[in-house]
């Protein structure tokens, strides 16, 4: 068996890997922004059939592994095209039903969260209900939303890692890689986590520390 | 779709699938009752230590809140044979769900601790109880009490990321499902049959942590 | 005709009658002052009026057509009824400014250039004029139900609801607030209120109305339901509010 030593080729090799947990993060989150969307909408629908539906969706990727949500939809979408499909679009598309499911349960929370008077006084402007939503309550919902909303998305990015288990080269994996031919974890886990844990730190910085998420809340 | 789907060959494996399910529940539970215990005392070392312990605490928790569990299994089963600690799979999997629940339940315990009005401590205090029988007489009950629904949320979350240890080969459900889907080529089937498995835990769960709670909080007391 | 008639409004609350056949009719031009304790239905009365809740039973006419309860007969009505709210209920996202002209320009669909100078002319009503482009938390509790009067104004209604617009404000600041009252009743304003501030009532309105359990139980000119109650119950409600708050006591002269 071939051992190199770690060098900055290796570092490197690693450091290319770091855009795709990101990319894979942020199509994750885009996509379940707007799968959360519908989701919290449906969560407070007039009809109960469709009240249950996004419940027992919200239940069933809360209650559920990730892993187990990556495997079943890669061999899901093999089962239904028939072919070795590349990991890529199944992990995206589990990972977008994922975020959907807590986000819709963030965004949720923040709409129930905007005082009953509120609504009463843009229905009391003659406002059609999608009038309210638009105007007056999406736009509070969506302040206070933020602060759980980017430690969601903190927490994506580290479950990301875990698709390195289906085959997808991404951070983690390439340190996979890198063990097994250096014989080096001791040294390439830590610089793995250390490469991720400045990404972390930045994030929680960057968005508003949701330990304080009451300020966004009271207006005064 | 040509694909004919064998749900009988699941069946005929069942008896291992809910072996593994048992051993999930068995490692999650050890690790949430560990976890919390090492919480308690990271929570009270934060809250009510000196300095250096408020620092370790904070440095520990940071470290492990923006790390991906994934790596921290890594780090226990593959790094510590290095400095001669070498563990079993199963061991290393413990040993890191354990320090993962410790660090995020920290947090809730300690948010728990701080909504204990400050007149109750006062109070204590002034009875002559000294710090740490104070925390233990007066604090940590309510404390636990208050932010009971969100430690159970994280138990549970423990109990889906338990499914990652399958990596490292430990045993329970994934990796149990793993090998079977493997030999059988039914992956489809095996993985969805698994996930049925997990929400049932997930949902017995639940309601073992409210009886829990009922019986540990609610019973006998006026509400 | 009277331009709002309520015959026989009935709604109950679980146990709770909150409203037991209650029947009125509101002139245009007149004010109406609804004066009682709390849980004799004041409130009740004036959010079934706009549709905030809907009746049990009885008919609702505005303008003589009587009110279906759809969607889009409420969100008509609404164009011709304003309320104003005892919290205010500003949009705090919004500045003062759009806060009066989101009605105008969504709901009715005017331009936003008109919308704004009908903003400017209401506040100027209101004496805010210089508030355009404040946000709510920046005014004071007076300020603020000042906007949320010339909110309601902007839709240009034909018949406004106050819901004791000033029991939450600090005393100093009820003045302020009163004196708009006074200006849009001497301004011919169909006005519905429901309040406490006698020395208003007496001052500027047409017809008192006395509610009691539900009912409206006396009913008539300033002058005679305070000058000479016919029922014990108002006779003691005059009596508590006056003697309770002192301030009360000189505003209702």
């Amino acid at each position: 068996m071939m051992t190199r030593s770690f060098g900055t080729a290796e570092f490197l090799y690693l450091l290319k890997a770091v855009p795709w947990t990101l990319l894979l993060s942020l199509g994750a989150l885009l996509g379940g922004g707007i799968v959360g969307l519908v989701v919290a909408i449906l969560r407070t629908s007039p009809l109960p059939v469709l009240r249950w539906l996004a419940t027992g969706y919200i239940e069933l990727f809360q209650g559920t592994p990730v892993l187990m949500q990556l495997f079943v939809t890669y061999y899901g979408l093999a089962v239904v095209f028939n072919i070795q499909v590349d990991p890529w679009p199944a992990v995206l598309l589990a990972f977008t039903l994922y975020s959907g499911a807590f986000l819709g349960e963030i965004w949720r929370g923040s709409i129930q969260a905007i005082p009953r008077p509120q609504w009463e006084a843009a229905e009391c402007l003659a406002l059609s209900f999608p009038q309210q939503l638009w105007y007056v309550i999406l736009p509070q919902a969506a302040r206070i939303s933020i602060p759980p909303t980017v430690g969601f998305a903190v927490q994506l990015i580290k479950s990301t890692s875990i698709a390195a288990i289906i085959g997808f080269v991404e951070l983690t994996r390439a340190g996979q890689l890198m063990t097994d031919a250096t014989f080096q974890p001791m040294v390439v886990y830590p610089i793995v986590a250390a490469a991720l844990f400045p990404l972390m730190l930045a994030l929680v910085l960057i968005g508003p520390d949701p330990r304080k998420a009451h300020r966004c809340h009271s207006w005064h | 779709m040509n694909y004919v789907f064998q749900f009988n060959i699941v069946w005929d494996h069942f008896p291992e699938l809910l072996e593994g399910a048992l051993l999930t529940i068995q490692l999650s539970a050890t690790a949430m009752a560990l976890g919390l215990c090492l919480a308690i005392a990271c929570a009270y070392g934060k809250s009510a230590g000196p300095r250096s312990v408020r620092v370790l605490v904070a440095a520990y928790i940071e470290l492990i809140r923006n790390t991906p569990f994934l790596v921290q299994i890594f780090i226990f089963y593959f790094s510590l044979p290095m400095i001669g600690i070498r563990l079993s799979a199963d061991t290393a999997a413990l040993a890191a769900m354990t320090v993962n629940l410790g660090a995020y339940a920290a947090e809730i315990v300690r948010a728990g601790i701080e909504a204990i009005p400050q007149g109750q401590v006062e109070a204590a205090r002034a009875l002559g109880l000294k710090r740490l029988q104070i925390f233990r007489f007066i604090v940590i009950f309510p404390a636990l009490k208050t932010v009971y629904p969100a430690l159970a949320s994280q138990f549970i979350l423990l109990m889906l990321n338990s499914s990652v240890v399958s990596t490292i080969s430990a045993v329970e459900l994934t990796a149990i499902t793993n090998s079977l889907s493997s030999t059988t080529f039914r992956s489809f089937e095996f993985y969805f049959v698994a996930t049925g498995l997990y929400l049932a835990m997930s949902l017995g769960f639940r309601l073992a942590l409210s009886g829990i709670y009922w019986t540990v909080f609610q019973r006998g007391r006026p509400a | 005709m009277p331009l709002l008639a309520l015959a026989g409004v009935s709604k109950r609350f679980g146990a709770h009658q909150a409203l037991d056949r209650v029947s009125l009719a509101v002139d245009p031009g007149e004010v109406v002052a609804i004066i009682g304790r709390s849980g004799s239905g004041k409130s009740t009365l004036l959010r079934v009026i706009n549709g905030l809740e809907r009746p049990d039973s009885g008919t609702i006419a505005f303008d003589g057509k009587i009110l279906a309860p759809t969607a889009r007969q409420t969100r008509a009505l609404r164009r011709e009824i304003g309320i104003v709210f005892q919290s205010y209920n500003l949009f705090p996202h919004l500045s003062v400014e759009r806060n009066i002209t989101l009605g105008p320009t969504v709901a009715k669909g005017m331009t936003l250039p008109a919308a704004q100078e009908l903003a400017r002319r209401v506040l100027r009503m209101v004496d805010l004029e210089d508030k355009t482009l404040a946000y709510p938390q920046q005014l004071s509790g007076g300020q603020q139900q000042r906007v949320a009067i010339a909110r309601a104004l902007a839709m240009e209604p034909r018949l406004v609801l106050f819901d004791e617009i000033t029991a939450a404000l600090d005393p100093e600041l009820i003045g302020e607030v009163v004196r708009v009252l006074d200006r849009l009743a001497e301004g011919g304003m169909t006005m519905v209120l429901v309040t406490h501030e006698m020395g208003f009532a007496r001052r500027s309105a047409d017809t008192i109305l006395f509610m009691h359990q539900g009912r409206i139980w006396e009913q008539g000119p300033p002058a005679k339901l305070f000058g000479a109650p016919r029922t014990a119950e108002l006779a003691s409600f005059i009596d508590a509010i006056l003697s309770v708050d002192p301030a009360a006591k000189r505003r209702a002269g």
